[in-house]
C-alpha cells in the first residue's frame, strides 16, 4: 500500500535527470546524418577558374577538410585567421564550397583576408549544400581517404576545436 | 455618410461586374498543394519553430525549391521524405518516424490510458469491499432531519 | 536613484517573504499562536513592497529610463505609451516579477477572503505561499534583476519585438499568468492539509472555489494567446502544438482534472489522497513550464534569452518544491481514510474516469513535448515531435472522454442505474449522429472527421439541454449547476470551431493586380489599391481590399507590411473580417514585379467559435465559483 505513493516522486526524480543533461544541450544543433556515408557526389564550376570543375572525387586517396563559407557570412570571417592557419601548417589539403555567394564578393573577400583554399567549388544556388546537409554557414567536414565523412562541425572553427577535435581526427586517418 | 458609401459600393459593384479574376501565385496549384501539405510536415532548419511550408527564410524557399522539382519528377511523399532525411536526418520530420526508439512515443499514451482505466476499475472494486457504508443512526437520522427542516428550501439541496 | 528604490524593495520583499514562510508554518507545527498571526501581516507587507518594485519598473518604462538595462532592451522612446506599459513583462526579468507580483495577489486575496478558516491552516497556507515567493525572489535577485543598471545610460533603447507590440501583450501574459500562479493556491492547500495531517472535506471545499478561479484565468490566458497568435503570425493557424503552448496546456488539463476530482472529495469525502496529488501536480506542472521557458531546453518561438546559470537554479527551485511535496506526500497521504462507498455505476466513478482520460492526454502532451529532450539526452539521436504527433494522439484520447462529458451528468452519486441513463439519453444520441451526417452535407463535403466532431458537439448540446428541462421540472438550478452546463457547452462550441475550420476551411495565394478579384468561400474579395502610410514607429505599405458577396459590399479591409525602424524584418498585420459565422482573413505578401502583390486570403467558418468556447467554458466556470454556498459563508462571516 505504502510503495504506490512513492512513484510520483520517482517519476519526478528520473523527470529532473533528464532536465538536468539536457540544459548541458543545445536543442538547435542538427547532427548530420552523413556521417561515415560517402561524401555525395557532385561537380561544379571552381571559384577562381570558372572554366575548370570540382568533384570529391577528385580527391580520393587523401584526407582532406571541406569548408563551407560565404563572403556574406559574419561567422566566417571571424573563422578565417584559422583556416589560414590550416593552410600554412599544411596538414591537411583544404577545400572551400563557396555557398549561395556572388563571384565578385567571394574573390574580393579571399584577397582581404587570404585564401587558405587549394581551391573553393562555387555552389552558386545551394544546390551542393543540400545534398550536405547545409543549414548555416560555417560547416566543416573532414573526409577520408575513400571518400568518406568522418567528422561535420557545425559553426565557425576555433583554435580549441582545431587542436581538440580536428587534427587528431586528421592524424588518425592519415595513419590507414 | 450612407449615400457616399452606397455609392462607392455602386461604383465598386460595376467594377466588380468586370473585374478580373486575380491568377494563382504559384504556376502549378496541383504540385504546390502537394509542396504544402508535405512540407507543413518538416521544419524549418533555419527557423527552428517554423514549418518548412511557412518559414520565409533562404534555405526554406531553396528547399521548397527543390521538393517541387522531386514532384514534378514524379517522386512519392515517402521518396521526398527519405531524401530531406538523408540530408538533414530524422530532426527534419515533424511527425517522428515509428521505429523502436519513438514506440514509447507513438504507442506509450494509449497504454497508459488502458492500464489507467484498467487499475482505476481494479481499485474501485476492491475499494468497494473495504469502504464503510455510512449509514446513519436512528437518533443521527432525526437530529438530521430537525436540521434540514430548520433550513429554507433552496439552501436544502444542492447539486 | 528610483530603480534603486525598486531593487530596495525586492530585497526587502524577500526578507519579509521568508519571515511569511517559515514562522507561521514553524508555529503551526509547535502551536505557537503568536507566530501563527504573522502570517496575514507578513503577506500584506510583501505585497506592498511587490506593489511599489513593480509599480516603479513600470514608471521606469513609461519614464523611458534608458539607464536601468531592462527597459534598453525592451523598449523605445518610440513606442506607443500602452506598449511600453505591455513591455514591462516583454522579457525575462520582467515578466519574472509579474509572476511573483501576481503570486503575491494570490496570497493576499487568500489572506484576505478566509477569515473563516481555522488559523492554523490559513497560517499553513500563506507560510507555503510565502516560501514559494521566498524562492521566487532569490532566484530575481540572485540571476534576473530587472533593476540592474546600464551606465552610461542608452540614447535610446532597443524596443520591443515588433511581433509583440500588439495589445495581446497587455492581458495574454497577466491573464495567463494569474491562473498558472493561481494554482499555487490550490498547490498551498494541498500542502497545508498534508502537514496537518487533516485531510477532510471541507479542505475540498475551501480549495474550490479558488482552484476555479486559477483555471477560468487560465483558460483565458490560454484562450487569448491562440487568438493573438491566429490574427499576428498572418498565416491563420490557432494553435502550434509549440512546447511553450503545451506548458500551458498540459496544468489546464491537470486543472480541469483537479477541478473534477474536487467535487468528489467535496461531496463525498473520497479520492482525497488523488486530489492532492492532482493539487500538487497541478502547480508543479506550472513551475515545470516556467523552466521549460527559460531555460533553453526546448525550442521555441516563445522561449526567452536563455542563461545556463538560470537554467540551474529553476531547476534546482523546481526540485526542491516539487520534491518535498511528493516526500511529504509519500509520508502522509497512505494515512487518509477512504471516503464514502459508491458502485462502479456511480457518478463518482464518471468523474474519475473523466479523470484519467485527462490526466493521461496531459502525459502523453508533456511526453511529445519532452522525447526530443529524452532521446537527446541517451544520445539516440535527434528528433522533432510536432502538430501530426499531437494531433494523432490527443484527439482520440478526447473522443471517448466527450462521450463521457454527456453521461456523467446525468449518474447519481453513490449508485446510479445506467440503463435509466440510457434511456433518458437516446433522444440526446439520436441528435448527434443526426448532426454529424446532416451538417457535413450541408457544408458540401462529408468526412468522417468532420462528422465525428459534430456528433459529439451536439451530443454534448442535446444532452445539456435535455439536463436542463429535467432540472427546471425538479425545481430552480443552482448555480453551479448552471456553471457546468455553460461550460460544457463551452467545450462543445469549441469542437464545433474547430470542427469548421479544419474540415471547410478555404485558402488561396494569389498574384492580385489593383481591380482583380480573388473568390473564397462564396466571397469576394477585390483589390482597390496600395498606399504607403507612416505609423508612430514604423513605416507600413497598406492595401484596401473590398469584401464583397452577392454584390452588396460588406466590409473594406486593410491588411498591412510595416517596416519598423528598430527591426529589419518587415511584419505583416494580416486584415480579418469577423462576424459569428466566418472570418474572412487577408494577408498581403511581396510585392512581384510590375506593380503586382502577392495576396493570401482565407475563409475560415465558424472560426471565433473557438475562442468563444473558451470564453463559455471560463463563464461556467465564474458561474460556478459564484454558488449559494461560497457566498453564503460570506455572508455568515459578515453577519
Amino acid at each position: 500500500m505504502k510503495a504506490k505513493f512513492l512513484i510520483p516522486l520517482l517519476l519526478f526524480v528520473v523527470l529532473v535527470g533528464f532536465l538536468a543533461v539536457g540544459l548541458n544541450l543545445d536543442p538547435h544543433e542538427v547532427p548530420s546524418p552523413l556521417i561515415n556515408k560517402p561524401a555525395p557526389a557532385f561537380e561544379v564550376p571552381q571559384l577562381g577558374q570558372a572554366n575548370k570543375t570540382f568533384s570529391p572525387a577528385s580527391m580520393k586517396g587523401q584526407v582532406w577538410v571541406l569548408n563551407v563559407w560565404a563572403s556574406w557570412c559574419v561567422a566566417c570571417r571571424e573563422e578565417h585567421p584559422v583556416l589560414v592557419e590550416i593552410a600554412k601548417s599544411g596538414l591537411v589539403p583544404l577545400i572551400g564550397l563557396n555557398y549561395k555567394d556572388k563571384r565578385e564578393d567571394a574573390l574580393a573577400m579571399l584577397e582581404k583576408q587570404g585564401n587558405p583554399y587549394l581551391l573553393s567549388a562555387f555552389d552558386a544556388n545551394g544546390r551542393v549544400g543540400i545534398d550536405y546537409g547545409v543549414y548555416g554557414v560555417p560547416e566543416t567536414y573532414v573526409i577520408d581517404r575513400a571518400g568518406v565523412i568522418r567528422l561535420k562541425h557545425i559553426g565557425p572553427i576555433t583554435p580549441e576545436i582545431l587542436k581538440q577535435k580536428i587534427y587528431p581526427l586528421v592524424s588518425e586517418l592519415q595513419k590507414s | 455618410m450612407k449615400p457616399l458609401f452606397l455609392a462607392f459600393a455602386s461604383i465598386l459593384f460595376l467594377q466588380c461586374a468586370f473585374a478580373n479574376d486575380a491568377a494563382p501565385l504559384a504556376d502549378d496549384p496541383v504540385t504546390e498543394q502537394r509542396l504544402i501539405s508535405i512540407s507543413e510536415e518538416m521544419r524549418c532548419l533555419v527557423c527552428q519553430n517554423e514549418s518548412l511550408a511557412g518559414s520565409r527564410s533562404d534555405l526554406a524557399n531553396d528547399l521548397r525549391r527543390e521538393i517541387r522539382t522531386l514532384i514534378k519528377e514524379g517522386k512519392s511523399d515517402d521518396q521526398i521524405r527519405t531524401f530531406m532525411v538523408e540530408r538533414y536526418g530524422d530532426f527534419v520530420l515533424y511527425r517522428p518516424p515509428v521505429k523502436p526508439i519513438t514506440w514509447l512515443l507513438w504507442i506509450g499514451p494509449f497504454v497508459i490510458l488502458v492500464i489507467g482505466i484498467a487499475v482505476l476499475l481494479g481499485y474501485l472494486r476492491r475499494r468497494n469491499a473495504v469502504a464503510p457504508s455510512k449509514a446513519l443512526s436512528a437518533e443521527d437520522n432525526q437530529k438530521v432531519d430537525a436540521l434540514l427542516a430548520g433550513l429554507g428550501k433552496d439552501e436544502r439541496d444542492e447539486k | 536613484m528610483i530603480p534603486e528604490f525598486g531593487h530596495y524593495a525586492l530585497t526587502l520583499a524577500l526578507c519579509v517573504a521568508l519571515i511569511q514562510g517559515v514562522l507561521p508554518l514553524v508555529g503551526a507545527h509547535y502551536g505557537r499562536r503568536e507566530l501563527l498571526v504573522l502570517a496575514r501581516p507578513a503577506a500584506q507587507t510583501v505585497f506592498l513592497l511587490l506593489a511599489i518594485a513593480f509599480g516603479i519598473l513600470a514608471w521606469s518604462f513609461y519614464a523611458n529610463d534608458f539607464s536601468v538595462l531592462y527597459v534598453a532592451e525592451h523598449s523605445n522612446s518610440q513606442l506607443p505609451v500602452v506598449y511600453r506599459f505591455g513591455a514591462v513583462w516583454g522579457g525575462h526579468e520582467g515578466s519574472l516579477l509579474l509572476w511573483i507580483f501576481l503570486l503575491s495577489t494570490w496570497t493576499i486575496l487568500v489572506s484576505q477572503l478566509s477569515k473563516a478558516l481555522d488559523e492554523f491552516m490559513v497560517a499553513r497556507v500563506i507560510g507555503v505561499l510565502g516560501l514559494i515567493t521566498s524562492g521566487l525572489l532569490l532566484f530575481v535577485l540572485t540571476t534576473s534583476n530587472p533593476f540592474e543598471r546600464l551606465l552610461p545610460a542608452a540614447q535610446d533603447g532597443r524596443s520591443l519585438n515588433p511581433l509583440l507590440q500588439d495589445p495581446g501583450l497587455v492581458f495574454h501574459p497577466p491573464m495567463l499568468y494569474m491562473g498558472y500562479v493561481g494554482f499555487s493556491v490550490a498547490f498551498a492547500f494541498a500542502i497545508a492539509s498534508l502537514l496537518s495531517g487533516r485531510l477532510d472535506a471541507a479542505w475540498a471545499r475551501w480549495s474550490r472555489p479558488w482552484t476555479t478561479a486559477a483555471w477560468v484565468f487560465l483558460t483565458l490566458g490560454i484562450a487569448l494567446g491562440s487568438w493573438w497568435a491566429y490574427y499576428e503570425l498572418g498565416w491563420g493557424g490557432w494553435w502550434f502544438w509549440d512546447p511553450v503552448e503545451n506548458a500551458s496546456f498540459i496544468p489546464w488539463l491537470v486543472g480541469t482534472a483537479l477541478l473534477h476530482s474536487l467535487a468528489v472529495t467535496e461531496k463525498r469525502g473520497g479520492f482525497k489522497s488523488w486530489t492532492v496529488l492532482l493539487a500538487i501536480t497541478a502547480f508543479s506542472l506550472s513551475l515545470l513550464g516556467t523552466f521549460l521557458v527559460r531555460s533553453g531546453v526546448l525550442t521555441s518561438v516563445h522561449a526567452f534569452a536563455t542563461d545556463p546559470r538560470r537554467g540551474i537554479f529553476i531547476l534546482i527551485f523546481l526540485s526542491l518544491v516539487v520534491g518535498s511535496s511528493l516526500v511529504l506526500y509519500a509520508w502522509r497521504a497512505p494515512k487518509n481514510t477512504l471516503g464514502g462507498k459508491f458502485s462502479l455505476s456511480s457518478r463518482e466513478t464518471f468523474i474519475l474516469l473523466g479523470n484519467v482520460f485527462l490526466v493521461v492526454s496531459a502525459g502523453s502532451v508533456l511526453l511529445g513535448t519532452l522525447y526530443p529532450l529524452l532521446i537527446d539526452a541517451l544520445h539516440l539521436g535527434k528528433i522533432s515531435v510536432g502538430p501530426p504527433y499531437f494531433n494523432s494522439v490527443f484527439v482520440p484520447i478526447m473522443i471517448p472522454l466527450l462521450v463521457l462529458m454527456g453521461i456523467g451528468p446525468w449518474t447519481s452519486w453513490k449508485n446510479t442505474d445506467l440503463l435509466t441513463v440510457i434511456k433518458r439519453l437516446w433522444l440526446a444520441g439520436l441528435i448527434a449522429v443526426f448532426a454529424g451526417i446532416a451538417i457535413p452535407l450541408i457544408m458540401g463535403q462529408f468526412t468522417w472527421l468532420a462528422g465525428l466532431g459534430f456528433l459529439l458537439a451536439f451530443w454534448l448540446i442535446a444532452s445539456g439541454c435535455l439536463q436542463v428541462i429535467r432540472q427546471m421540472k425538479i425545481g430552480k438550478p443552482t448555480r453551479s449547476f448552471i456553471g457546468m452546463q455553460v461550460a460544457h457547452l463551452g467545450i462543445a462550441i469549441f469542437v464545433i470551431g474547430v470542427t469548421m475550420v479544419g474540415a471547410y476551411q478555404e485558402e488561396k495565394d494569389v498574384r492580385m493586380f489593383t481591380g482583380e478579384t480573388v473568390t473564397v468561400g462564396g466571397y469576394q474579395i477585390q483589390l482597390v489599391g496600395v498606399e504607403v502610410v507612416p505609423g508612430p514607429n514604423y513605416q507600413a505599405i497598406r492595401g484596401t481590399f473590398s469584401l464583397t458577396k452577392n454584390g452588396n459590399s460588406q466590409a473594406f479591409l486593410h491588411p498591412e507590411k510595416r517596416s519598423y525602424f528598430s527591426s529589419t524584418m518587415p511584419m505583416t498585420e494580416a486584415a480579418i473580417n469577423t462576424s459569428l459565422t466566418r472570418d474572412i482573413y487577408v494577408s498581403l505578401g511581396e510585392e512581384l514585379g510590375d506593380k503586382a502583390w502577392a495576396v493570401r486570403v482565407y475563409y475560415k467558418p465558424f472560426v471565433d467559435w473557438i475562442w468563444g468556447g473558451c470564453l463559455f467554458m471560463a463563464l461556467g466556470g465564474v458561474l460556478a465559483m459564484s454558488d449559494k454556498r461560497y457566498r453564503l459563508k460570506l455572508k455568515r462571516v459578515a453577519a
